[in-house]
């Protein structure tokens, strides 16, 4: 039972940016402009901490790709499930896939009670 | 009512080039991989210009640049650089409906407002700055009789600059003032998904900063910001966007110890006590106002009040008379000055609202208005349109928690003032906040307990050059706007003296 998924569209997307930045990792980010979308980085290049939850691992051709968010983001989001998706568009940050004219973006589920209850306790 | 002609069209007051280089050295440099890409207007969604498209080796050149022009530019009078500042405000002044109509069509805001606000706000920015380095002082400290500590303020050298697509200008503004003011020399990058307006801006006042001083480089974050955030050749840097970059940046700050600047948004409050509506009065309509303004800018402002907290008292009636005032946004084509609220700035942007408004329906908020996306016909139904929307519910839901940026507002209740205060502070957040209320002991009290660096009293929106802006919590470090922004930009060099004739006894 995961907490993060992503659609096919964002698998590729991710075929595609591993073959040019080698391994992944997502960190969701929340504020302003561009904020709540997750940002995508070769993986290391965002330092994570004790902040930070880790999400899950999305798993890509049997490569897990990590995703993060910051604990207390994660403390108001911990109700529903996220799925990573892609749209045409141009996000700011420094996420990998904005020069290529499309975005990742965050779908989000209310998790059922049976998720709830096996992945919140 | 009038209607602009869309720039480049017969009759406009402003004509975009069909393609934009890189600016650097006080000339247009081709990019050094040769790649542009396109910019469109969210206005119809139709590509209207195309952008270089920078990496590192261009962010190397206009940091050359840069540091060829620091050293001269650093040692000009504060006279002779408040006299620059204020020839770019005269200059944008001559050329506001041109500036305004180009800002308008990049970013999709209403004309209306970059001819009210945007830019006159960014025209009297530069000439605030231009003031107050004029009147800053040092400090001469007698530590003894023979012991002087002198306090000088100098520049911190070359500085960068990473601008967000809200207000491409203003914010462009808020930045650039200060660090030339202060005497800096600086590297900036617009948002790509705004990055045309600012070269029409410079078309109008590149003549007047010597070579160097001022470098616009642009391109997409990962390949043009962040070899300028990350560079060893800054003295600081500035970021206004969200908080995972923002925290990149501190990360890429730490590793060349230089400061930085940053804002990250927020999620305001925007309380409305009982008194508000004792009678229905001209300021009963003006705290209506106050909370229509989440539409403000199509919701694209850091500050956006986009939690309206309301006593239950007059809760219903409040919100009753607020939707119809909601309901009464005009929204239509943002070069018609009649035009209340235009286009979000990108598709990726319509489509998180959207995903936003989606979460809030699944969580159980109640759509009371608007709420979905809005086709305007013709040209503009290539364009992202979003109605401005009310959603009730309770502040622990996501639409609660995050900043949608976009014209939505969650609404909740609220019993008394300690109520009040604990949801308005139920937040990761503390950029802005806005407290409504006859009463000013109350709404002193609330404006100092609520954890934000501003807070509007009966009143919201007001970006004055002389009010400090930024936030608590997780919404950033340091400020922008004020004389204290001087601050953010300057070295303290402290020149301790001795007068005596006598050693000093330790040898």
């Amino acid at each position: 039972m995961d907490r993060v998924a992503l659609t096919q569209e964002a698998a590729e997307l991710i075929r595609r940016l591993r073959a040019d930045h080698g391994p992944l990792m997502f960190h969701q980010s929340g504020g302003c402009c561009d904020g709540s979308a997750p940002m995508c980085y070769p993986a290391g290049e965002f330092r994570t901490g004790g902040s930070d939850t880790h999400l899950g691992d999305l798993v890509v051709d049997d490569e897990p790709v990590p995703v993060w968010m910051s604990a207390k983001q994660f403390e108001y989001w911990r109700h529903t499930h996220l799925t990573i998706d892609v749209v045409p568009g141009r996000g700011s940050g420094f996420s990998l896939e904005a020069p290529l004219g499309v975005r990742f973006l965050i779908r989000s589920r209310l998790l059922t009670d049976e998720e709830s209850l096996a992945l919140n306790g | 009512m009038a209607e602009f002609a869309a720039p480049g069209q017969q009759g406009s007051v402003v004509a975009y080039q069909e393609r934009y280089d890189h600016f650097i050295g006080g000339e247009y440099v081709a990019p050094a991989k040769g790649a542009y890409f396109e910019n469109p207007t969210p206005v119809t969604g139709q590509v209207f210009t195309e952008i270089a498209r920078g990496t590192a080796e261009d962010v190397e050149k206009a940091l050359d640049a840069a540091h060829g022009a620091s050293r001269a530019w650093g040692r000009t009078s504060p006279a002779e650089r408040a006299n620059v500042l204020n020839r770019i405000a005269d200059r944008m002044e001559e050329n506001l409906e041109a500036i305004a109509v180009a800002e308008c069509w990049e970013n999709g805001k209403p004309v209306r407002e970059t001819l009210a606000a945007d830019i006159p706000l960014a025209i009297d920015h530069f000439r605030y700055f231009a003031g107050v380095i004029r009147a800053q002082e040092g400090g001469i400290s007698q530590i003894d009789q023979d012991l002087v500590a002198y306090h000088f303020q100098e520049p911190l050298g070359v500085v960068g600059q990473i601008i967000p697509w809200n207000f491409p200008i203003l914010m462009a503004t808020w930045k650039l003032a200060p660090a030339l003011a202060a005497g800096n020399c600086v590297v900036l990058k617009p948002a790509e998904q705004t990055p045309a307006s600012i070269h029409v801006l410079l078309s109008f006042i590149a003549d007047l900063l010597p070579p160097g001083v001022l470098n616009v480089v642009n391109g997409f974050g990962v390949e043009a910001g962040k070899p300028l955030a990350s560079s060893s050749r800054i003295a600081k840097i500035a970021f206004t966007g969200e908080t995972t970059t923002g925290r990149l940046i501190m990360q890429y700050a730490s590793e060349n110890i230089i400061p930085v600047t940053l804002e990250l948004g927020g999620k305001s409050p925007n309380i409305f006590f009982e008194d508000v509506a004792a009678t229905r009065d001209s300021f009963y309509d003006k705290a209506l106002e106050g909370f229509t303004m989440f539409a403000l800018n199509q919701g694209e402002v850091c500050t956006c009040p986009s939690r309206a907290l309301i006593q239950s008292s007059i809760y219903d009636q409040f919100l009753a008379d607020a939707t119809e005032r909601t309901k009464a946004v005009k929204q239509g084509n943002p070069l018609d000055t009649d035009t209340m609220i235009g286009a979000q700035a990108s598709n990726d942007q319509l489509e998180k609202i959207l995903s936003y408004i989606d979460i809030g329906k699944q969580e159980g908020a109640k759509l009371v208005t608007g709420g979905e996306r809005a086709d305007l016909g013709g040209d503009l139904s290539g364009g992202y349109y979003v109605t401005p929307t009310i959603f009730e519910g309770d502040n622990k839901m996501r639409i609660f928690q995050e900043e949608i940026f976009g014209p939505v507002v969650s609404v909740a209740r609220f019993d008394d003032y300690d109520d009040a205060v604990k949801t308005a502070n139920d937040t990761l957040y503390g950029l802005g906040a806005g407290v409504w209320s006859r009463d000013g002991g109350t709404a002193y009290r609330a404006g100092r307990d609520i954890q934000a660096g501003r807070v509007w009293v009966n009143n919201y929106h007001a970006y004055p050059a002389h009010a400090a802006f930024g936030g608590y919590k997780d919404s950033g470090i340091g400020r922008e706007n004020h004389r204290m922004m001087l601050d953010h930009y300057q070295q303290t060099k402290n020149l301790l003296v001795s007068y005596s004739q006598n050693a000093q006894g330790f040898f």
